[in-house]
């Protein structure tokens, strides 16, 4: 299969009064066509703002990016000028952002914003737009489509206007979707409705999926491989269940072993990763998780591991992979 | 017996919506919340979950009085809130803090995390000047933020830091009362975790009672004391936490708790679940009857076509309610 998207060597600082914020530092990944690749790590370590660097939307000032290449097939978007992105976005390359509030503008209607899309991208009549924007919006689950056109933003509930967002990522059939917590404001049955909406455009149409998302339900799931993401950095990937069976790094064990049950006993403390995550703007100078590692040696804060494969087709950044890999069974 | 902390007996919240035209009246009424009773007590928590739309937020938003509620009664401490002026309120407004969803929408972006943390403590004169910020850095570390970015903006936090911001925010004034509305779900599972932890430990100390709107059900289950399911602006099921969980008895129920996706891809990807078939009923238009029939898997089994023509009443017995026509 071809490589739908392809992220050499991506860093984005943000140089802001408080210090320069590494926010993501030297990541490189790749999606095949019709591909999910799940992207998962802790909350502010960079996963948002590498998407939005793929999409040419970090803002600057203050942020800087800078990347070997941003491939979107044999076109590098890191060349591009805005007016050449802007024709990308939304038609070849769309995103659910997660902040759905920021990215809907709160004066024109849902059915205004769905249309312009179409108008732009695929130059339909406005008769038309309205159709294909009505038929969207009931596919993501909306009651009432039509009617429902005419809603402002915030006479949708949380999980409508996520899937608002969703509906006018998918209308024009991008070759790489990325979604950025796509269902946190949905139930588990809207939410796997709109799973299966995703599955369904992939098949169709070859769609590169880049899922970010903090369920890891949702990821074991839908994904073919995983990227975890640790202050910046890519930590671990691999495929969907080595991941799961037996992960490579602290950070994805200490990760794993903190999703909630739904068995088992309630109501006592949960696990969590002991300590803090660390200031990005003063990063350590090894590896970023050792002050919060169980396995943490000296060389570990001496320089920042570098990105080994442990197992086959496996990446960890770890000084302890290797070990790792044989107690888990993966190497 | 004194009167619960929290007691909210028929609320209803309905929308006018579409436009009105030159010849004829094209509004419709949303029903986003249409009689909703619960009682919470001190130290409790109560769980909203159900589909999206189907006004949890509407709910929470009322009892706060963002906006007025339609009908119905919200009582605080036997407190009647339904029917106090704006400048009533203030007293209350520090009582009940409420915990929003879309944490960008409810922070002001040109305040830094200083301003937004200690400018409720000066409007209801907590703290003395000095002693503000320290208990705002306070409270940062609190929910796992570094005190230094205490100068920063909004912006230049990730989702799941804002959500703390705001989670810090409604702590500042020591609420009675914390309306939660999905306050972990843009957290990554370890800080999760960490909020959770940190919520029961306030909660033990200062015995404070939480409504907690949540899609999370791992998360609902481990916090809550009870859980309400609603369904289109009602109540269908209410229960004591392990009997929701371990005997779910009103049909959408059972289909949300099957859809819970497993973290483990070998399970998840070869578990039984109830799909749901049947379009997702609209407020503007509710179904008749039982608003769940349309997509119900069991309203076959009740005879005479009952489920299409008559609502059921959420009936209580052996401390817990359930609204369906089914024995
Ligand atoms: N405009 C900005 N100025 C300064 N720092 C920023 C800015 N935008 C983002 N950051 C920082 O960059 C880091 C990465 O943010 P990002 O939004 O990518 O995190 P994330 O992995 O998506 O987290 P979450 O899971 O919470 O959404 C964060 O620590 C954040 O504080
Ligand atoms: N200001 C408003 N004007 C018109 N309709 C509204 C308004 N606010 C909410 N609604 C409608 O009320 C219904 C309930 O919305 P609410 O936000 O309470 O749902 P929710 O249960 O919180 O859903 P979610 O899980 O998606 O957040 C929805 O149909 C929504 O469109
Ligand atoms: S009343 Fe009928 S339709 Fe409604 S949930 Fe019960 S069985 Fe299903
Ligand atoms: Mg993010
Ligand atoms: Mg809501």
């Amino acid at each position: 299969m071809a490589k739908a998207l392809d992220v050499r060597d991506l860093s984005v600082r943000f140089d802001t009064q408080h210090g320069n914020v590494q926010a993501v530092d030297h990541v490189s990944f790749s999606i095949e066509e019709g591909e999910t690749l799940g992207l998962v790590g802790e909350s502010g370590s960079g996963k948002s703002v590498s998407s939005l660097a793929i999409m040419g939307l970090v803002p600057s000032p203050p942020g800087v990016v800078e990347a070997g290449g941003i491939m979107l097939g044999d076109r590098d978007l890191n060349t591009f000028n805005a007016e050449a992105l802007r024709r990308v976005r939304g038609k070849e390359v769309a995103m659910v952002f997660q902040d759905p509030m920021t990215s809907l503008n709160p004066l024109l209607t849902v059915g205004r914003q769905l249309t312009e899309v179409l108008e732009i991208h695929e130059g339909l009549s406005q008769a038309e737009a309205f159709k294909r924007a009505a038929h969207g919006l009931g596919d993501v689950g909306i009651p009432a489509p039509e009617e429902r056109l005419n809603s402002y933003p915030h006479e949708l509930s949380g999980g409508m206007r996520q899937r608002v967002m969703i509906a006018m990522a998918l209308l024009c059939n991008p070759k790489v979707l990325i979604a950025d917590e796509p269902t946190t404001a949905l139930d588990v049955t809207i939410q796997a409705q709109i799973l299966e909406l995703m599955k369904g455009l992939q098949e169709r149409h070859g769609t590169a999926i880049l899922l970010i998302t903090h369920d890891l339900g949702v990821v074991a799931g839908m994904s073919d491989r995983v990227n975890v993401m640790y202050a910046g950095r890519l930590v671990e990937s691999a495929s969907t269940a080595p991941l799961f069976d037996a992960p490579c790094h602290p950070y994805t064990i200490g990760l794993l072993g903190s999703v909630p049950d739904l068995t088992g006993p309630a109501g006592d403390d949960l696990y969590s990763i002991p300590g803090q995550p660390p200031d990005l703007a003063e990063l350590p100078a090894g590896c970023a998780f050792a002050p919060r590692c169980s396995r943490a040696a000296d060389a570990c804060s001496e320089a920042v591991p570098a990105t080994i494969e442990p197992a086959p087709g496996r990446l960890s950044a770890c000084l302890e992979a290797e070990a790792l890999a044989k107690e888990g069974g993966a190497g | 017996m004194s009167a619960p902390l929290l007691r909210v007996r028929d609320l209803t919240k309905h929308f006018p919506i579409g436009k009105r035209g030159m010849f004829s009246d094209h509004r419709k009424i949303l029903r986003a919340v249409d009689g909703v009773s619960f009682d919470l007590e001190r130290g409790q928590t109560l769980g909203v979950v159900g589909e999206s739309g189907c006004g949890k937020s509407t709910t929470a938003r009322a009892i706060i009085g963002l906006h007025p509620a339609t009908s119905g009664s919200v009582q605080l401490d036997g407190v009647e809130l339904t029917s106090l002026s704006r400048s009533e309120w203030l007293p209350y407004r520090r009582r009940i803090q409420m915990i929003f969803q879309d944490p960008y929408a409810s922070l002001d972006p040109r305040q830094t995390v200083s301003s937004i943390l200690t400018e409720p403590l000066a409007i209801h004169k907590l703290a003395k000047p000095k002693e503000r910020k320290l208990r705002a850095m306070a409270l940062l570390d609190a929910v796992g933020l570094n005190p230094r970015h205490i100068d920063r903006y909004p912006h230049e936090f990730s989702g799941g830091q804002r959500q703390r911001i705001g989670i810090a925010r409604a702590l500042a004034l020591e609420p009675e009362l914390l309306l939660l509305d999905e306050p972990v779900s843009a957290l990554d599972v370890s800080i999760q975790a960490q909020i959770v932890n940190l919520l029961g430990e306030l909660q033990e100390r200062f015995n404070l009672a939480y409504l907690f709107i949540a899609h999370d059900l791992a998360v609902v289950r481990h916090l809550c004391d009870e859980v309400c399911v609603m369904y289109l602006g009602r109540v269908v099921e209410q229960a004591p936490r392990d009997e929701l969980f371990e005997s779910p008895q009103h049909p959408y129920t059972k289909a949300l708790l099957s859809a819970v996706p497993h973290p483990n891809p070998h399970i998840e990807r070869t578990r039984e679940r109830i799909v749901l078939t049947g379009d997702v009923p609209s407020p503007l238009d509710p179904p008749s009857g039982c608003t769940f029939h349309p997509r119900c898997a069991h309203a076959s089994e009740v005879p005479d076509d009952r489920c299409a023509r008559e609502c059921p009443a959420l009936v209580t017995s052996e401390g817990r309610s359930a609204a369906c026509h089914l024995p």
